[in-house]
């Protein structure tokens, strides 16, 4: 373990940016939904009713998990009941990235020459990484003390974050040692991530009903540190059990390094196929390799956002409908029918721009493959430029709208109540915005090769007329430069096809710039 | 059509650094052309000008009797070209990588590929990201030279091989050769590889063609090392012009002798008396250094 604080340094060095950005970020989030609730549940009365529509909701258990009480604490930790996935996401990529990742750079080789045990590396990634876990913790526990929050309570809604941060960094630890690959790594630690949230949903959510799996959450690290239940009943034994974790998996952790070879993992470098299966032979069947698997993640992730969004309109309908305070309110706002319209309408339109955000990403794989060489091997072969490009638009038109669809039948299927064509209307209505952001990306892969990222600035831009352009009341023009703005809002609005016909030229037109600037400048540039 | 290659003059602006200014490459249709440059000198800056892939501000370019820009597509498919860096797709495997090049290119020979695959011992089932440099080289040369086209542009094809790789590389070369319909542009900065397998090479530096021609037209820029053991002193035959670097121990000489100053050299030897005579012909390595310092002092 020689050497293990002078790996410690370099680490916070190299990370002295993103660390303390994810450290105060998740840190101070919760202290935001404290000021939310107070200000949409001032009382008593209304947090009760909240809480109560709120806890048999299957898309709010989905997303956030079980909520037993209905104090502003309890409420707000609920509320922040997905942060505890994020921070042991950023807390596994950590640890992997200080391991695996060094070592298959070959920079852990320099590293090793120069004097320096040989778990001083795991140590160092896996000490910085459960320190920020519990820095992040404390950031929580002291924001919920300052907004006058019960201490008991606060200080277990911090040892949530902590502890997850903790058992992830463990379980990043271990995986590294199995592949190889950094990536390799990286996949086996997300699926155990995804199997203990997917675990801990099933538990949950058939606890609302008879209740036959709800064991199936307790064998859920992400379970675990749900059920301190902050402000509730703040039970202690899961804490235990999460530490106990982390401790193994370190242990596994570092005995595993000692069983294996330097650079190499202790699962085999699996092999593939020794020659080309028929259709890999074509741009468009490379494309198709290199983008399978954005598709598939952004398929599966949007069925799984379309199925919450779906769970929550009924809750949705149902605090609306109720004989309540809030009932009464909605119903001024023009009844419950209009409500739910304007709900599905509104969350078309944030998941419009969610597609943006994976046309984007698929339109710059087009620079991954200049900047990697890809290019120039594909493109001194009988390939053009346009048919290289085309192949790689296909999925970056043509993904969007296969995931929209994907989400609009998991809302309808989520929501039988609704109107079928209606709500996969309203996502699939997003399609032509999708396109002129995509297009903008390609204008700026074409013209602006070396500043291909500032094409994240449009989705940046309207994320923003998205979220403050209603509040702050912005001149139309403002908002007129989102092409969101001008998507018909479906359900309860007009489908009027000039907008959608204008966006979908103007895309086409862009596109075409772009490509025409592809067509002319040097590759790589 | 006799040249495969016919650039004159090519100049190429990247912002404000000139990377090319007025190079020459002609290269004669069935021959192995050495590209010869140290690193910085344009080689890879030139070979993206013959592919396409960049288009060059000044001068003419013709690639197999078109224009590499406007008539990329049509040229490509009777080329293959292997980059000085190659990278590979890291998901797939490298004989996935073989084939697909091979296809893009129009059609790939199954039998060479496993014939190139044994001789470079090279697994094609690991997964592009697992393979090491000098294997990612094994890859693109397979692809290369299993395609079934005129011409081969290779960029420092063997920067990463084993000698012993380079040596199989070298093998293969020399058959490609032996064919004679094969026409091959070879950049390195490895003289030895460029001495054994080129018919003419081209020589540049700084953007610009120095020096062109075989390898024999080259010798007047050289010198030969002679060695010998004399019977009497060699009276005179420090000072003759032509000569330098002379040492003299006991009755063993050696010197530096100019080409043309060969002959008178030797008349002298043969006056004085042989023993033994070693001489050793001129490597690029020399020609390389003769060529700067002649530069130099310009
Ligand atoms: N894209 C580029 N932008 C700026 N300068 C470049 C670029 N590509 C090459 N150069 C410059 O052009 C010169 C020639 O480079 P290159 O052709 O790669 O040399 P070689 O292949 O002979 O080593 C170098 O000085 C290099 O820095
Ligand atoms: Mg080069």
């Amino acid at each position: 373990m020689t050497g293990t604080g002078r790996l410690i340094r370099l680490i916070l060095r190299r990370d002295r940016v993103v660390l303390p950005l994810w450290v105060v970020l998740l840190g101070l989030v919760p202290a935001g939904y404290v000021a939310s609730f107070e200000g949409l549940f001032p009382t008593e009365a209304e947090r009760i009713d909240y809480a109560q529509a709120s806890a048999g909701n299957a898309g709010f258990v989905t997303l956030y998990g079980p909520l037993h009480g209905s104090s502003l604490g309890e409420l707000v930790a609920w509320r922040a009941g997905f942060q505890p996935v994020l921070v042991a996401l950023c807390a596994l990529l950590m640890v992997v990235r200080h391991t695996r990742t060094d070592e298959e750079a070959g920079r852990t080789e320099l590293i090793g020459a120069a004097a320096v045990g040989r778990h001083a590396q795991l140590a160092a990634a896996l000490i910085t990484t459960c320190a920020a876990s519990v820095l992040l913790g404390a950031v929580v526990t002291a924001a919920m003390l300052g907004q006058g929050l019960p201490a008991a309570g606060s200080l277990a809604f911090g040892a949530e974050m902590a502890l997850a941060g903790c058992v992830f960094a463990g379980v990043g630890a271990v995986t590294a040692q199995l592949t190889s690959s950094a990536r390799g790594a990286r996949t086996i630690a997300l699926i155990v991530l995804a199997a203990a949230y997917v675990l801990r949903v099933g538990g949950d959510v058939s606890a609302l009903g008879d209740g036959s799996l709800a064991w199936l959450s307790r064998l859920s690290p992400i379970g675990w540190v749900q059920h301190l239940f902050p402000y509730g009943v703040n039970d202690w034994w899961p804490a235990l059990l999460a530490l106990a974790v982390t401790v193994v998996t370190t242990g596994v952790a570092g005995l595993l390094l000692t069983r294996r070879d330097f650079g190499g993992g202790l699962l085999p470098a699996r092999l593939g196929p020794a020659s080309a299966p028929a259709g890999l032979g074509t741009p468009l069947g490379l494309a198709w390799r290199l983008h399978r698997g954005l598709l598939l993640g952004w398929v599966v992730g949007f069925a799984l956002l379309g199925l919450v969004f779906g769970g929550v309109g009924g809750s949705v309908l149902d605090i609306a409908s109720e004989n309540s305070g809030l009932g009464e309110i909605f119903a001024r706002l023009g009844g419950s029918e209009a409500l739910v319209d304007s709900y599905f309408a509104g969350i078309a339109g944030i998941v419009g721009l969610i597609a943006a955000c994976y046309a984007v990403q698929a339109t710059l794989r087009l620079r991954d493959e200049e900047q990697t060489g890809h290019a120039e091997a594909t493109l001194s072969t009988a390939v053009s430029r346009y048919a290289w490009a085309g192949a790689h638009l296909f999925f970056s038109l043509l993904g969007p709208a296969v995931v929209l669809a994907v989400e609009g039948v998991a809302v309808a299927l989520a929501y039988p109540q609704g109107d079928f064509g209606e709500i996969l209307g309203g996502t699939l209505v997003q399609l032509p915005a999708v396109w002129v952001l995509a297009a903008l990306a390609v204008v700026a892969f074409g013209l602006l090769p070396r500043l291909s990222a500032v094409a994240w600035a449009p989705p940046a831009l309207c994320l923003l007329i998205l979220l403050v352009g209603q509040t702050l009341q912005l001149d139309q023009w403002l908002l007129d430069i989102s092409p969101f703005t001008h998507t018909p809002k479906l359900p309860g609005g007009d489908l009027s096809p000039t907008p959608l016909i204008t966006l979908t030229v103007v895309a086409a037109a862009l596109t075409a710039v772009g490509i025409l600037g592809v067509r002319r400048r040097n590759i790589p540039d | 059509m006799t040249e495969a290659i016919d650039a004159t003059g090519l100049v190429k602006r990247f912002g404000k650094v000139t990377a090319l200014d007025g190079l020459d490459l002609h290269v004669r249709t069935g021959e192995v052309h050495g590209f010869l440059g140290p690193n910085g000198a344009g080689k890879t800056t030139t070979i993206r000008i013959l592919l396409g892939l960049s288009r060059h501000n000044g001068g003419t370019v013709s690639l197999l009797g078109g224009d590499p820009w406007s008539e990329a597509t049509e040229l490509h498919k009777r080329l293959a070209y292997v980059p000085g860096d190659v990278t590979l797709w890291p998901a797939l495997t490298g004989g996935e990588v073989i084939d697909l090049l091979g296809r893009l290119r129009g059609g790939l020979d199954t039998t060479r590929k496993a014939e190139l695959l044994e001789r470079f011992q090279l697994d094609p089932r690991k997964k592009g990201r697992t393979y090491s440099k000098g294997n990612r080289q094994k890859v693109a040369l397979i692809a290369a030279l299993a395609s079934d086209v005129e011409l081969l542009i290779l960029d420092e094809p063997t920067s990463g091989l084993d000698p012993l790789m380079e040596e199989v590389f070298r093998e293969v070369v020399l058959e490609e050769k032996k064919r004679g319909d094969r026409t091959v542009l070879l950049s390195s900065h490895i003289l030895a590889e460029v001495e054994v397998l080129c018919d003419r090479l081209t020589i540049i530096r700084e953007g610009r063609t120095v020096e062109t021609g075989t390898l024999a037209d080259m010798r007047h820029l050289t010198r030969t090392t002679i060695q010998a053991e004399l019977a009497g002193p060699p009276d005179g035959l420090a000072t003759l012009a032509g000569v330098h670097d002379f040492q003299l121990d006991h009755d063993r000489v050696r010197f530096d002798v100019d080409t043309d100053a060969l002959e008178p050299a030797l008349r002298k030897l043969v006056a004085v008396g042989v023993k033994s005579l070693v001489s050793q012909p001129p490597s690029l390595e020399e020609l390389f250094l003769r060529q700067y310092q002649k530069d130099e002092r310009r």
